[in-house]
């Protein structure tokens, strides 16, 4: 034996690496609807394994825990074992030597806490409370439930205005999900498992540029009921609602307090993130149904009873459109400008000109991210994003935040604003912040605190204020609706607590993302049928491919690409290039296709109407 | 078409057929176990895998389709190790204590294993343990259970009644009743059909043999059995009998062999039925406007209970007749033995053959006992626990003699066998109407437009003047079909029976099981073929029928008939019931 030797990779230890990455890749694709307790096991296990063995608690408590979950799910346990179970792991969280034992116990206690329902299932009724009613995961977790492998497969098969008719029977918006998506469906893609998830917003992206939304005709209506449906705010939520019940045979009509439909698509998202010509295709989609929209309407309390009088049933989408601000020490000085406020003005086509000025914008959000760009689009001498937690800490998008650093804006984070300092004409010239250091995890994040620095002054001639929208709820709270901090209060059918009126989207969620204000259109219009005493089916008669007969060989996904950013920030032109014939056919055929294999198959793979 | 290869021959198949189909096409049988024509293509069990020349994994025939000069091998050595590991693995999570099953000869596991010569088990076993309400007259054994999901999917698909769910992930996957319930706070409609299309013997019926037996050699006892219309289309393929040695008559000689006293028959309180339900139909349609219409059927328990639980607006339909097994247990426990016996009528024990297992359920109705010696109906046994009765006595039917029913209640007419067939009971009914209004006979196949195995049927007729619209359904999700129709005012009926069964009792949950093949078309075939051969085609002309209101019951609907042979439909609720009238209270 030499005193020292230089340590080599064994094949043990790649390979260890090697499935602790595929392990990780397994974890993030987790099926939704799979047992807790039996999954908390499976943890517990995995945790047991990493045990060294030194201490008492970790190496044989961890066991006596495992035994105590086992017999929850072999249906022997009793009410005292979930006590023993909870006395046991405080036992090993207080006693362990390491992170290994206590962390472990953490888990455990933390599952028994969470999935409690679950444990007392098991216990009384034998039986876990989980089920596997939808368990194709993109699909479940896609708010709007749009047939995922559907249209994957249709557009694997070139089949694109086929796969636009597909997404429409739960989205009317493809072109804005295509484009702007957050894609909470690829995030447990079972692909994972093999590789990487699949580019689901990216085959959309493709298919809407193959197939113009404006272009593959609507379904017809059904045979008209005479009923009226007033819709109130005329974004995504309430077009979604409109086109659906105009299918249905009723008449909706949209109230828009704008002077153009779309909501926050126009009014709040950039034009080189969604060009308005591509937002018209699905807006013209959806009123080629008949629906009748009013623009240029304000809907205060009286009008809401006029409205109520004169109609069937009502939906309230009207989003989250008014400023949040910080009450900063001269916020309202001039050059002071807020975000809702700058896209709005951009939304009916009047862009600022920041010609030569220092821009900072105040916030992390994506909406942070979409003021900085528009700024150094803007022609805006220098931009910085001021923050106050780190730059993962960001709620926004992290391609957003890279796609922003690319085009040369500076991230300043741990930077706590302080006050706003103002020039003897009332212009902003500076931003006060506080240095911060990333302190305690609260809530799941981490948060700073004050650091022990001094100010810091940062020159700028303009202050974008991104730190969140609030709701206009008033005029509806004082008509009798629930509100909760500005939220109305809707029940998970979309009902408020008057008859017939319904509500949806960020007015009922606070700022959320525009597939979950579809799927509450959605939601309500299923909904404001029942009320009205039908029960129209929304289907589609679209055959569906066969899944292809390939060997699931690992493979790269292919990702969008974008402009180069000296292309791109100068202009407000769109940035996002689509795939190739080649590559939408690659990606498509990753697809395992879990609507036919697994659990997805058993009722047939898709819900076809609802 | 599509050309492929399959073991070394080349064929050509339509597209879209799977490669199972395409197999069969070429001369090769696929094992299957899951497999369910049409219901359940779902690939779970992996027994039906083949390799694709060219492709690493091996993929389910069932439900993969052939492609363009697609090159199968469904025996290649890959597949073959996995149809046997496969089995060896289904294994360790089996009871297969066979001796001791029911379906012991009949199950499609143990078949399949001896055709892959499975003679051992290299993996631990351990099986589900059983948590079960032993009296429901449905019986699930989770230890042989496979999950191949069949029940749920004939539940859903088939019946549109959804009693049946996966329950549990991962290891402890496993079918339960769905939303957390019970079997018997479920709206389970003890159709069976879930039992006969189990591959193995995790769903059967509550055995009742033993009680039976008991009574049998219970010298205090006088066994009188009734025999169903539908039993004798398929009691014999339960004992591997020969079809023309399957008869009717060989059937009441084995039932009399097991020490039964008295051997009768169904038809003859089918007829019975008839007398009354027709003559109620004529009675509500002479007061249109006092009842709501369609009058329904209510021979099948199945169906009422379907109809209780998911249209409980219209149990008031239902014909108040009583379903022949439960007719003849008022008579038998009452005219026959008193007028024709004249002994103590709680001496009686009344059992029933029948091809069903929701009969079980409506014999235990608490409101079955209009006789007064207790339940009308002591037992039912099914087609199969008949079957297995008799091997079990050692009786051999083929070394027996044919002998007739006994009499007065063995007498039956060609409209009551045919009730085992669905639209059989609609055909008897019309037949008789048809003489009530008209005061002659029709041609006895005047109805025929109501035979066939359509879920649906209807037909517009008109007797003396009158136009009937009747309709008939077989199979719950035919049935909801229909009702949600008639409940949108979409179709309007005078006259419509259900059997909750695909094929009626012909197909019935308690008839004998043949793996892979629907026997209900077949069955009742032989029941109209009996129909043709009988020489009284009409329930009117019963003779014992006839003589049992003359010296009994006076005439149908009389106050007597209605006290023994009708029912109040809603003086029993399902369990179901009971929970949303207590929700209403709240």
């Amino acid at each position: 034996m030499s005193r020292l030797s230089v340590i080599s990779t064994d094949k043990v230890n790649s390979t260890t690496e090697k499935l602790m990455k595929e392990f990780t890749q397994r974890i993030i694709a987790n099926p939704p609807g799979v047992c807790p307790v039996d999954m908390q096991l499976a943890f517990l296990k995995v945790c047991h394994a990493q045990t060294c063995g030194k201490c008492v608690p970790c190496r044989t408590g961890l066991g006596i825990l495992e035994e105590l979950l086992e017999s929850v799910l072999d249906n022997t346990a009793t009410m005292e074992t979930l006590d023993l179970i909870e006395h046991a792991a405080t036992n090993i969280k207080n006693s362990a030597d390491c992170a290994i034992g206590f962390e472990s116990a953490r888990m455990v206690l933390a599952g028994l806490e969470g999935f409690k329902e679950d444990y007392l299932s098991h216990v009384k009724e034998h039986q876990c409370t989980g089920t596997f009613e939808q368990p194709i995961p993109c699909v479940t977790l896609c708010p709007a439930n749009v047939d995922i492998p559907g249209y994957i497969a249709l557009a694997g098969e070139g089949r694109c205005e086929d796969a636009v008719r597909l997404i429409r029977k739960d989205n009317p918006f493809p072109t804005a999900c295509a484009l702007i998506c957050e894609h909470p469906c690829e995030a447990r893609c079972r692909r994972n498992m093999i590789d990487d998830s699949i580019n689901i917003r990216g085959i959309k992206h493709y298919v809407m540029d193959k197939a113009c939304a404006s272009e593959v005709p609507v379904p017809a209506c059904a045979e008209s009921t005479g009923r009226k449906v007033a819709i109130i705010g005329g974004g995504p939520s309430g077009l979604t609602a409109a086109y659906f019940l105009q299918l249905m045979g009723h008449q909706a009509t949209v109230f828009e307090e704008k002077a153009q439909l779309g909501g926050m698509l126009r009014y709040g998202i950039p034009n080189y993130r969604f060009p308005r010509e591509r937002l018209d295709e699905d807006i013209n989609a959806i009123l080629s149904t008949g629906v009748e929209v009013r623009q240029n309407v304000r809907i205060g309390t009286e009008e809401l009873e006029d409205i109520n009088r004169t109609y069937d049933a009502i939906y309230i989408a009207i989003g989250a459109h008014a400023e949040k601000k910080l009450y900063l020490e001269g916020e309202d000085s001039q050059h002071v400008v807020s975000a809702v406020e700058m896209l709005r003005e951009i939304g009916d086509g009047k862009y600022p000109d920041f010609t030569g000025k220092r821009v900072i914008v105040v916030g992390g959000g994506n909406v942070a991210m979409d003021c900085a760009r528009t700024a150094i689009r803007s022609n805006a001498k220098t931009v910085s994003i001021v923050y106050r937690r780190r730059k993962e800490d960001m709620t926004a998008l992290p391609a957003e935040v890279e796609g922003a650093i690319a085009e040369g804006i500076e991230l300043l984070t741990l930077k706590a604003p302080l006050r706003i300092e103002a020039d003897e004409e009332g212009k902003a010239r500076a931003l006060w912040v506080q240095p911060q250091i990333i302190g305690q995890v609260r809530g799941g994040r981490p948060s700073p605190r004050k650091a022990d620095k001094a100010e810091e002054r940062l020159e700028c001639d303009i202050i974008l204020m991104a730190v969140g929208q609030d709701i206009i709820s008033k005029p509806f709270a004082q008509a009798g609706i629930a509100t909760n901090r500005g939220q109305l209060q809707a029940d998970a059918s979309g009902a408020l607590n008057r008859v017939g009126m319904y509500a949806g989207g960020d007015c009922v969620s606070g700022p959320a993302t525009v597939i979950k204000a579809i799927a509450a259109g959605k939601v309500a219009a299923a909904n404001i049928d029942e009320f009205l005493g039908f029960s129209h089916m929304i289907s589609v008669d679209v055959e569906i491919p066969e899944p292809l007969l390939n060997d699931k060989i690992p493979c790269g996904r292919v990702n969008l690409g974008e402009k180069e950013s000296w292309a791109r920030k100068d202009n407000f032109e769109g940035i996002e290039y689509t795939m190739s014939d080649e590559e939408a056919y690659q990606e498509a055929s990753r697809c395992l296709r879990c609507d036919r294999h697994g659990c997805g198959v058993l009722r047939g793979g898709r819900q076809d109407r609802w | 078409m599509v050309n492929v290869t399959i073991d070394h021959k080349k064929i050509q198949v339509p597209e879209g057929t799977t490669i199972l189909k395409a197999a069969a096409a070429a001369g090769v049988e696929i094992p299957t176990l899951c497999f369910l024509k049409d219901l359940n293509e779902i690939g779970a069990c992996r027994i039906c895998c083949v390799e694709i020349e060219g492709k690493e994994t091996l993929v389910s025939s069932c439900n993969t389709k052939v492609e363009e000069g697609m090159v199968v091998y469904t025996s290649s050595l890959k597949a073959h190790y996995a149809r046997r590991m496969n089995l060896q693995i289904i294994l360790s999570q089996h009871d297969f204590r066979c001796a001791a099953c029911k379906r012991n000869g009949s199950c499609s596991l143990q078949k399949i294993c001896a055709d892959m010569n499975i003679n051992d088990v290299p993996f631990q076993q351990d099986y589900e343990k059983n948590e079960w309400d032993p009296h429901f007259p449905l019986i699930r054994n989770a230890g042989k259970c496979i999950k191949c999901m069949r029940c749920v999917q004939i539940c859903d698909k088939v019946q549109s009644l959804g009693i049946w769910d996966i329950i549990n992930t991962g290891k402890r996957t496993s079918v339960g009743v769905s939303n957390m319930q019970k079997i018997a706070e479920s709206d389970c409609a003890v159709c069976g059909q879930c039992i006969t299309h189990c591959p193995t013997g995790a769903l059967q019926e509550r055995d009742d043999v033993r009680k039976v037996m008991d009574a049998i050699n219970d010298p205090e006892k006088i066994v009188v059995a009734q025999i169903a219309p539908a039993v004798r289309a398929a009691w014999g393929e339960g004992l591997g009998l020969p079809e023309e040695m399957a008869t009717e008559k060989r059937m009441a000689a084995a039932a009399r062999a097991l020490g039964i006293d008295y051997v009768f028959d169904t038809n003859f309180s089918a007829d019975l039925t008839i007398m009354e339900e027709a003559n109620e139909f004529l009675e509500r349609l002479a007061h249109r406007d006092e009842y709501q219409w369609p009058m329904y059927t209510s021979c099948c328990p199945g169906w009422v209970r379907f109809l209780k639980s998911q249209y409980p607006g219209m149990v008031k339909q239902l014909s108040t007749a009583k379903s022949p097994q439960q007719m003849f247990g008022a008579v038998a426990k009452s005219y026959f033995a008193q007028k024709v016996l004249d002994v103590d009528p709680g001496k009686i024990f009344c059992v029933s053959i029948m091809p069903c297992t929701a009969k079980k359920a409506e014999c235990a109705l608490p409101n079955m006992n209009d006789a007064g010696a207790g339940p009308d109906v002591d037992a039912v046994l099914t087609t199969r626990e008949f079957d297995r009765m008799l091997r079990s006595e050692l009786i051999s039917p083929a070394n027996l003699e044919e002998e007739g029913f006994d009499s007065p209640l063995g007498t039956g007419s060609g409209a009551a066998v045919i009730f085992g067939a669905t639209g059989g009971v609609m055909e008897a009914a019309l037949r008789t109407a048809y003489y009530a209004l008209n005061k002659e006979n029709p041609k006895p196949d005047l109805f025929q437009a109501v035979r066939g195995l359509d879920g649906i049927r209807v037909a517009g007729l008109e007797i003396a003047g009158v136009p009937l619209r009747a309709a008939v359904a077989h199979g719950l999700g035919n049935a909801r079909k229909l009702m949600e129709k008639i409940q949108a005012g979409e179709a309007e009926y005078d006259f419509v029976e259900v059997m909750a069964c695909p094929g009626g009792c012909a197909g019935g949950g308690g008839q004998p099981i043949t793996e892979g093949r629907e026997m209900a078309g077949e069955r009742g075939a032989k029941l109209y073929q009996l129909d043709t051969e009988n020489p009284l085609r009409f329930s009117h002309e019963n003779p014992s029928v006839i003589v049992l209101y003359d010296q009994y019951l006076e005439k149908p609907l009389s106050h007597k008939a209605h006290e023994l042979l009708h029912t109040d439909h809603t003086a029993w609720a399902m369990a179901s019931e009971k929970t949303k009238n207590r929700f209403n209270k709240v």
